[in-house]
């Protein structure tokens, strides 16, 4: 139920009364429904299922939890994986 | 055959006298009489002239060479649509062919081509998929020597279908096949992978997706002769098709009976190829190719054959991406990005854009 | 790519995998209910990563492997139909009935066509008045807004060719099903992640407490995963029973506003029969009465339609956790990817598949 990618909104506009976009994964375009993301803007990241934005990506979260852990392993690099000092 | 009552055969001279269809396919172009005999000289001649398939007789006559084996395949080939970013189905069906011949170390020499047209087929792509073919075939160095046209009712031949036949020769004291992988092997990858099969999906607009993805259709012959020249022995030569590199990889395994170890981080996919099976639910190790090489050669080779490889346009990007196993055997190994274990099957049915 | 690769590196991945074998003291057993989730981990051999403490359990998550025989069948004798092009998400083609499958129909003639989205199917609609258009709404809570915008689409383009089949289905209903079962091994859940984006997580808190199971909300990547168990792991070591959040990326407590809107508008819940579980009350949604007009089920009357499963398949059993494909007497014999018997083959995500695919032939 679950397959779900990340895609940055390129362009907005609306046909069929709906509010679309072009969203692009990485060298690969499709439109996208955005009416269930409606504050998003272009530049921003959307989760897209089915050809549907279904929430936003926050970039701010996602940086932070792969700073946390980046984190991790320096601490592990410094004091060994069984705790003592290297 | 229902298609005699609407053929026009010109028998001397008839009043009135037949349109001239020269814009678009007709019945008549399949009769065997005057029409057919037009499109062959104004149509099929021009681009694929040489003088065996100039004589114009029914069969094509060859020199054999002095020494050497003969290599013979057969491919139909059927595509939607006709013509898609990198290729279309002429340059499809001579790169198939010769490819085929190629990876059992032959030198490719002389193909067949027929075809089945269907009724009302635009005469302006005939002609593009010849140019096509004309270009594939020159890149190659082969020749297209015999032919023949069909045309078949409109509705029951999608535009056209092509077969065609190669004949090659294996230089004396070569031997390729895919039996003859041997443990401590290194399985070499010409480049990146999944491309025709993406750049195919995208221009049917089923899906409605826009790629950056070329297909790679191409014919091989002149890379594999830089991988011979620095390795006599080249174990198994493949080009993963239908079904990726996954399913050339199990077929080999199982013919060897081997355990064939891939590493998921050296197989080079280009970043819209991965985009689009990403957004589809596809592995690319499964999606189609048509102008790569898997090759799987002795150990202390590999390095050279690599570098030979790169030397060649079509060999740039040429990576080791695993090794050939004793146990277990018929079976294809991967190791994980993340470190961990994973069997590759053999891709089951067609590979369909999944929810889950 | 972007916010894809990055939850693919191999050293963040085992630094998560460190900490996971620090915390562990003693054997857990987690279950992931999305089949998205059960694709990751046995494509990248996540649990043979894990430390041997942690026993990981698939549950019912794929709306594919769920969906009753009699559905499928429907599906058949609506898509064997003259007059209707029957459209479907991909996974479906695949699913035999009771007969045969979508595939077969189609190779008989039918004008079945897979289509990436729902939208797709209405455009269809859209250009052929003269044809019936029939869309087969499958899907948990992250397709659910996509399947009810193709209703309401239609409706306000005025279609009258279109009708959707639905087999919606809800992951609370079914988590309490599993927890609540007197065989219930289950102690800790990953929660998934696109569910989740859609419906927040506020559902959760209260399965926690009711059942003392904490509940971690996972993305799909390795690091994700990982995320999500290292989280469950510290709960259920430090006896903290509580509802953690491991893709904030994507997911808020709340959930999307809007989407959840437009579920409301157009469905209703009811219950479902989860193919090898039974019927779980309110479970599924269906279409809401003024919607009643894009019934596929009673355009086509094929209300009726009943199916018997294989007496070989232990699909329900696996997918409450209780058993493992390897378990299953024709797993890999009478019951392959090629001819599934039961629910948890059919689909690449059914964790029968899953392992036949990647190769699980033992308890290793």
């Amino acid at each position: 139920m679950c397959l779900g990618v990340p895609g940055r909104v390129n362009e907005i506009y609306e046909a069929n009364g709906l509010k679309m976009g072009k969203v692009d994964f990485g060298g690969v375009k499709r439109e996208v429904c955005l009416e269930y993301v409606p504050e998003v803007e272009i530049g921003e990241y959307v989760i897209v299922h089915v050809g549907f934005a279904i929430n936003q990506m926050s970039e701010e979260e996602a940086e932070e939890t792969l700073d946390l852990l980046r984190q991790i392993i320096n601490i592990e690099d410094e004091i060994g994986p069984e705790g003592g000092v290297t | 055959m229902s298609e005699e009552k609407d053929q026009v055969t010109i028998h001397g001279l008839v009043c009135p006298r037949p349109l001239v269809h020269d814009d678009i396919v007709v019945l008549g172009h399949g009769s065997g009489g005057k029409m057919t005999q037009d499109l062959i000289t104004r149509t099929f001649y021009p681009p694929l002239e040489n003088p065996a398939l100039l004589r114009g007789d029914d069969a094509a006559v060859v020199e054999l060479p002095q020494s050497g084996r003969l290599a013979i395949s057969t491919d139909a080939h059927i595509v939607a649509p006709l013509f898609y970013p990198g290729g279309d189905i002429g340059r499809l069906s001579v790169a198939g062919t010769v490819n085929d011949l190629a990876v059992m170390g032959a030198k490719p020499l002389w193909l067949t081509a027929s075809f089945i047209l269907e009724e009302g087929l635009p005469m302006f792509i005939l002609e593009k998929v010849l140019e096509s073919m004309k270009t594939a075939a020159q890149e190659a160095g082969v020749v297209i020597v015999a032919g023949d046209t069909k045309v078949a009712e409109r509705g029951k031949a999608d535009g056209i279908f092509i077969t065609t036949s190669g004949v090659g020769v294996i230089p004396v004291g070569r031997e390729v096949g895919g039996a003859m992988a041997e443990p401590g092997d290194a399985v070499l990858l010409s480049g990146p992978v999944g491309e025709h099969g993406i750049a195919v999906l995208a221009a049917r607009g089923e899906l409605e997706f826009e790629a950056d993805v070329t297909s790679d259709v191409a014919p091989l012959n002149g890379l594999i002769e830089t991988m011979f020249k620095v390795c006599p022995a080249i174990h198994v030569l493949r080009d993963p098709t239908r079904g990726g590199v996954a399913t050339t990889l199990n077929e080999i395994a199982q013919q060897s009976e081997v355990s064939i170890q891939i590493d998921e981080i050296a197989i080079p996919v280009t970043p819209p190829v991965m985009a689009a099976c990403e957004m589809l639910g596809f592995d690319p190790f499964y999606v189609a190719n048509e102008g790569k090489i898997v090759a799987i050669v002795p150990t202390e080779y590999a390095e050279a054959v690599l570098e030979s490889m790169r030397t060649h346009p079509l060999g740039e990007q040429a990576v080791r991406i695993g090794e050939v196993l004793d146990e277990p055997a018929g079976r294809v190994l991967m190791k994980t990005a993340i470190g961990g274990t994973r069997v590759v099957d053999v891709l089951a049915g067609e590979m369909l854009p999944r929810i889950c | 790519m972007k916010y894809v690769s990055e939850y693919r590196d191999a050293d963040l991945v085992k630094g998560v995998l460190d900490e996971i074998c620090r915390t562990v003291t003693q054997p857990w057993v987690v279950m992931e209910i999305c089949g998205g989730q059960t694709h990751s981990i046995v494509r990248y051999g996540i649990d043979q990563l894990l430390p041997s403490e942690i026993e990981l359990v698939h549950g019912p998550g794929c709306p594919v492997c769920v969906t009753p025989l009699e559905l499928i069948d429907k599906a058949i004798a609506i898509a064997s139909r003259p007059e209707v092009i029957f459209t479907s998400y991909g996974d479906m083609l695949r699913v035999p009935g009771s007969e045969r499958d979508l595939f077969s129909v189609r190779a008989s003639g039918g004008d079945v066509r897979v289509v990436y989205s729902p939208l797709d199917a209405v455009k269809l609609a859209q250009q052929n008045p003269d044809r019936e258009v029939v869309f087969f709404a499958i899907g948990f809570e992250t397709t659910a807004p996509p399947n009810a915008m193709s209703v309401s689409q239609a409706q306000a383009l005025g279609l009258d060719n279109f009708s959707v089949l639905v087999s919606e289905v809800r992951v609370p209903p079914a988590i309490h099903a599993i927890l609540g079962s007197p065989h219930n091994r289950v102690q800790g859940f990953l929660a998934a992640g696109h569910v989740c984006a859609v419906m927040g997580y506020w559902e959760y808190p209260p399965i926690a407490e009711t059942y003392n199971v904490p509940i971690v909300v996972t993305g799909f990547e390795p690091l994700d995963i990982v995320r999500g168990v290292l989280h469950v792991v510290r709960l259920l070591e430090s006896g903290e029973v509580a509802v953690e959040n491991a893709y904030a990326r994507a997911v808020t407590f709340e959930g999307n506003k809007p989407a959840q809107a437009l579920i409301e508008r157009v469905f209703e819940t009811c219950d479902r029969k989860w193919r090898g579980i039974g019927v779980i009350p309110q479970s599924g949604w269906k279409l809401r009465p003024e919607f009643a007009a894009f019934d596929a089920e009673r355009r086509f009357q094929v209300a009726d339609i009943q199916a018997e499963e294989s007496p070989l398949c232990i699909a329900g059993l696996i997918l409450q956790g209780l058993k493992k494909p390897h378990d299953c007497e024709a797993f890999g014999r009478q019951c392959t990817p090629e001819h599934p018997l039961g629910a948890t083959m059919v689909s690449a995500e059914g964790a029968c598949a899953a392992y036949y695919r990647y190769g699980r032939f033992t308890n290793e």
